[in-house]
C-alpha cells in the first residue's frame, strides 16, 4: 500500500523526449497499449475517440516534419485535472509525483478531460472489447477499465508497483524511489525517451533539465509539467511549443 | 356494485380537478396538445436509454470535445430557471408584492428547468450510479462539487416549494390533512425561498466558476476574487437578469395559448424593469471582465485574445452580439419606460435577454472546447448526434408537459380568476 505523505525521500518521476530522435514509428503507443491493457479502438473510432494514452503528432515546421509524442504531462503546480475532479478520482501522488486516476471512483463527468490543455485524458465511450483470444495477453498487473470512466498515462503504475515489490523483497523499506522504466521508454527504438527521478541530482534527466536544453509544452499556463522535450532546431521548438513558450 | 365509468363521467371527474372559477379547454383538446410532446418525450427517452445502456459512443462528443449539447442545455436552462429563485427573492426579501402573481409559475418553471438539467446530467456522465460518490468523496476544491451539492439541495427546495402549489389543487385540498399540511408548509415558504435564493446564488456562480478555473483553457480562464473567478459573479448576475425576463416570456406565451389574461400589466412592467436594470449591470461587468481578460489574463498565459476569434464561425461578431445585440439593446428596451410601454417591445427585449444568456452559455461551453490550446492543433469540430438532440428535445418536452399539466390543474396565476373570468380576488 502506498503510504502517502510518509516521511523520507520521495521521487518526482519525469520524462525527457528528444524530438530530434523521434521518427514517429508509434512503437511507444503500441507498447503502452499492451502494457496497460488498452483495448483496440471501437469500429469507427478515430484519434479523438480512441483510448491511446500516448498520441504521436506529426508537426510541420517548415521543411522538416517533427514527431511529438504527447501523453499525460504529469503536471504538479496547480494540476488542472486534480483540482476539478468532484470526487477525488484524480490524485497527485506525493510519493512519486505521478498524477493518478482512480477509475473505480470516476463518475465519468469528463470535467478533467475538459480541463487538460494537452488532451492527454481519454474517456471510455463504450465497453472495452478485445478480439477473441486476445484477452489472454492482458497484463495481470494492470486492471482493465470499464465503460464510462476516464483513463490516462500514469507512467506505468503497474511497473512501478512491481519494482516496489521487488525492492521490498530485496530488503528495501520506506517509500524511496525505485528504478523502473515505463513501457514506452523501453520500447522506443530510437532511444528518444528518457525517464528518471527529477529529485535525483545525478540523473541524466535532471542534468538535461538543469542545463536548459529542455522545455515544456504550454509552460506559460504554469501547470508545471514533469514531461520535458528537447530539440536542437529552433523551428521545431517554435512549432511545438509556440512562439511565446519557445 | 360498481358503476362503469362512462366517457362523460370521466370528463366530469376531470373537470372537478380544475380550479373553481376558471375555465380550461376540453380534455380531448388538451390531450391533443400534449400528444406530440409525449411522443417527443418517448423518442428522447429511447435516445437516452441507448446512451445509458450501451455507452456514450452514441454521442458525437470525443476526448477533445468532452462537453457538448447537453452541458450547454444544462447551463442555459439553469440560467433561465433562475426566475424561480429570483422571483422568490424579489417577493420575500425585496417585498415586491406584485411578484405574488407569478411566484407559483416561477416555481414550476424552476422545477422543470432544474429537474430536466439533472436528468440530462445523469445521461451525460459515464457512470450515473456513482453520482453519490461526490457526497462521499467530495473534492472541496472542485467547482463541480459545489455545483452538485447546491443543485441537489436546491432541487429538493424546489420540490418542497412545489408541494403547496400541488396540494392547492381543488380535489387534493378537500383532504383535510393535505390542506393542513399545505397551510403549514405555506407558512414556512419564506424560509425555503430564502434558502433557495442562497443556494441558487452559489450554484449559478459555481457553474460560471466551472469554466473560469480552467487554467488549461485560456479562452475561459479568468482571474478572480478569493477562490472564485470572475465568471462566478458574471453567471450569478446574468442569471438574475434573465430570470424575470423568462418568467415574463413564459407568462405571455401561456396567456396566448390559453387565451386568458393571467396577470396585470404592471407585473410585466416590474419584471421587465428589474430584468433590464440587472442586465445593464451585467453588461458593464462583462465588458470590464472582457477587457481585463484580453489585456492581462490571456496574454500572461501566452495567448493573444484576437487569436480566439480567428476560428470560424467564432469571430468577434459573437462577442459583439453578446454584449451589444443581446446585452445593451435588451437592457435599454427593458429599462426605458417608453420602450417597455409597448408589450411587443417589452417581450422582444425579454426574448433578446434570454437568447443572450443562452449565447453566453454556448460560448463558454462550445467555443471554449473548439479552440485549440497547443500551437499546432486545429480547431475542433462537433455536431451533436441524433441521440444527443433527442435527449435534448425530451427535456424540452418534459418541461412543456409538466408546465401544461400544472397550468391546467393548479393555481399558477392567482390573478387569473379575477382578470379573465371576473371572479373574486384571491
Amino acid at each position: 500500500m502506498i503510504r502517502k505523505n510518509a516521511e523520507g525521500k520521495h521521487a518526482r518521476y519525469g520524462m525527457l523526449i528528444d524530438l530530434d530522435r523521434c521518427d514517429g514509428c508509434g512503437a511507444c503507443m503500441v507498447a503502452c497499449a499492451v502494457e496497460n491493457n488498452i483495448p483496440p479502438g471501437r469500429p469507427g473510432a478515430n484519434a479523438r475517440t480512441g483510448l491511446n494514452w500516448i498520441k504521436v503528432h506529426r508537426i510541420e515546421t517548415g521543411g522538416r516534419p517533427a514527431f511529438l509524442p504527447i501523453m499525460c504531462q504529469q503536471c504538479e503546480d496547480e494540476t488542472p485535472c486534480v483540482e476539478v475532479c468532484p470526487q477525488n478520482a484524480v490524485e497527485l501522488d506525493p510519493a512519486t509525483g505521478v498524477v493518478g486516476q482512480i477509475p473505480q471512483r470516476c463518475l465519468g463527468c469528463r470535467y478533467c478531460v475538459t480541463a487538460c490543455p494537452y488532451h492527454a485524458r481519454v474517456f471510455n465511450w463504450g465497453d472495452p472489447e478485445w478480439p477473441a483470444g486476445m484477452e489472454k495477453t492482458l497484463n495481470p498487473l494492470v486492471s482493465p477499465r470499464m465503460r464510462g470512466v476516464v483513463e490516462k498515462c500514469n507512467f506505468c503504475h503497474g511497473r512501478w508497483h512491481a519494482a516496489r515489490e521487488k525492492a521490498a523483497a530485496d530488503g528495501s523499506t520506506g517509500n524511496g524511489p525505485v528504478n523502473y522504466v515505463p513501457a514506452c521508454v523501453e520500447a522506443c527504438p530510437a532511444g528518444a525517451m528518457a525517464f528518471g527521478d527529477l529529485n535525483d541530482p545525478d540523473s541524466a534527466l535532471t542534468r538535461a533539465v538543469a542545463a536548459g536544453e529542455a522545455f515544456r509544452l504550454l509552460d506559460l499556463l504554469q501547470t508545471g509539467p514533469k514531461t520535458f522535450y528537447k530539440t536542437a532546431f529552433a523551428a521545431v521548438r517554435k512549432g511545438v511549443a509556440g512562439e511565446r513558450d519557445a | 356494485m360498481t358503476t362503469a365509468l362512462t366517457p362523460s363521467m370521466l370528463l366530469q371527474r376531470e373537470r372537478e380537478l380544475i380550479r373553481r372559477g376558471v375555465d380550461r379547454c376540453p380534455l380531448p383538446q388538451f390531450l391533443m396538445w400534449t400528444a406530440p410532446w409525449f411522443a417527443l418525450l418517448v423518442f428522447g427517452c429511447y435516445a437516452a436509454w441507448l446512451c445509458l445502456s450501451q455507452g456514450l459512443f452514441h454521442t458525437n462528443m470525443d476526448n477533445q470535445y468532452a462537453f457538448g449539447l447537453w452541458i450547454f442545455l444544462d447551463l442555459a436552462v439553469i440560467a433561465l430557471g433562475a426566475g424561480a429563485f429570483f422571483t422568490g427573492f424579489l417577493l420575500y426579501v425585496a417585498r415586491k408584492q406584485e411578484m405574488k402573481a407569478v411566484i407559483n409559475s416561477a416555481v414550476v418553471i424552476g422545477l422543470v428547468c432544474y429537474s430536466g438539467a439533472v436528468a440530462v446530467l445523469m445521461v451525460d456522465v459515464g457512470q450515473p450510479l456513482r453520482a453519490w460518490f461526490t457526497f462521499w468523496h467530495p473534492n472541496v476544491h472542485s467547482m463541480l462539487t459545489e455545483v452538485t451539492f447546491c443543485i441537489t439541495a436546491y432541487l429538493t427546495v424546489l420540490l418542497i416549494e412545489y408541494l403547496p402549489v400541488a396540494l392547492k389543487n381543488r380535489k387534493l385540498c378537500r383532504v383535510t390533512r393535505y390542506a393542513v399540511f399545505e397551510y403549514e408548509l405555506h407558512r414556512l415558504m419564506v424560509v425555503f425561498a430564502l434558502l433557495g435564493a442562497f443556494l441558487s446564488f452559489f450554484h449559478q456562480g459555481s457553474l460560471g466558476g466551472l469554466y473560469g478555473v480552467l487554467r488549461g483553457r485560456p479562452f475561459a480562464f479568468r482571474e478572480g476574487f478569493g477562490i472564485w473567478p470572475s465568471t462566478f459573479f458574471l453567471f450569478i448576475v446574468s442569471a438574475a437578469a434573465v430570470g424575470p425576463s423568462f418568467i415574463a416570456l413564459t407568462t405571455w406565451i401561456t396567456e396566448k395559448l390559453s387565451g386568458h389574461r393571467l396577470v396585470e400589466g404592471r407585473v410585466y412592467d416590474t419584471l421587465a424593469r428589474i430584468s433590464g436594470k440587472i442586465l445593464l449591470v451585467y453588461v458593464a461587468l462583462k465588458a470590464a471582465d472582457t477587457l481585463v481578460w484580453m489585456n492581462a489574463t490571456a496574454p500572461a498565459r501566452g495567448f493573444a485574445a484576437r487569436g480566439f476569434y480567428e476560428t470560424q464561425p467564432f469571430g468577434t461578431w459573437i462577442l459583439l452580439a453578446e454584449i451589444g445585440v443581446f446585452g445593451l439593446l435588451p437592457g435599454w428596451l427593458l429599462v426605458s419606460r417608453r420602450a417597455r410601454a409597448s408589450r411587443a417591445v417589452l417581450l422582444c427585449g425579454a426574448a433578446l435577454a434570454c437568447a443572450g444568456v443562452a449565447l453566453n452559455r454556448f460560448v463558454m461551453t462550445i467555443q471554449t472546447l473548439a479552440l485549440p490550446t497547443l500551437p499546432f492543433e486545429r480547431p475542433a469540430q462537433y455536431w451533436p448526434s441524433w441521440q444527443e438532440a433527442g435527449t435534448f428535445l425530451a427535456v424540452i418536452a418534459f418541461g412543456v408537459l409538466v408546465y401544461s399539466f400544472s397550468f391546467r390543474y393548479l393555481t399558477l396565476f392567482p390573478q387569473e380568476r379575477e382578470l379573465a373570468f371576473g371572479g373574486e380576488k384571491e
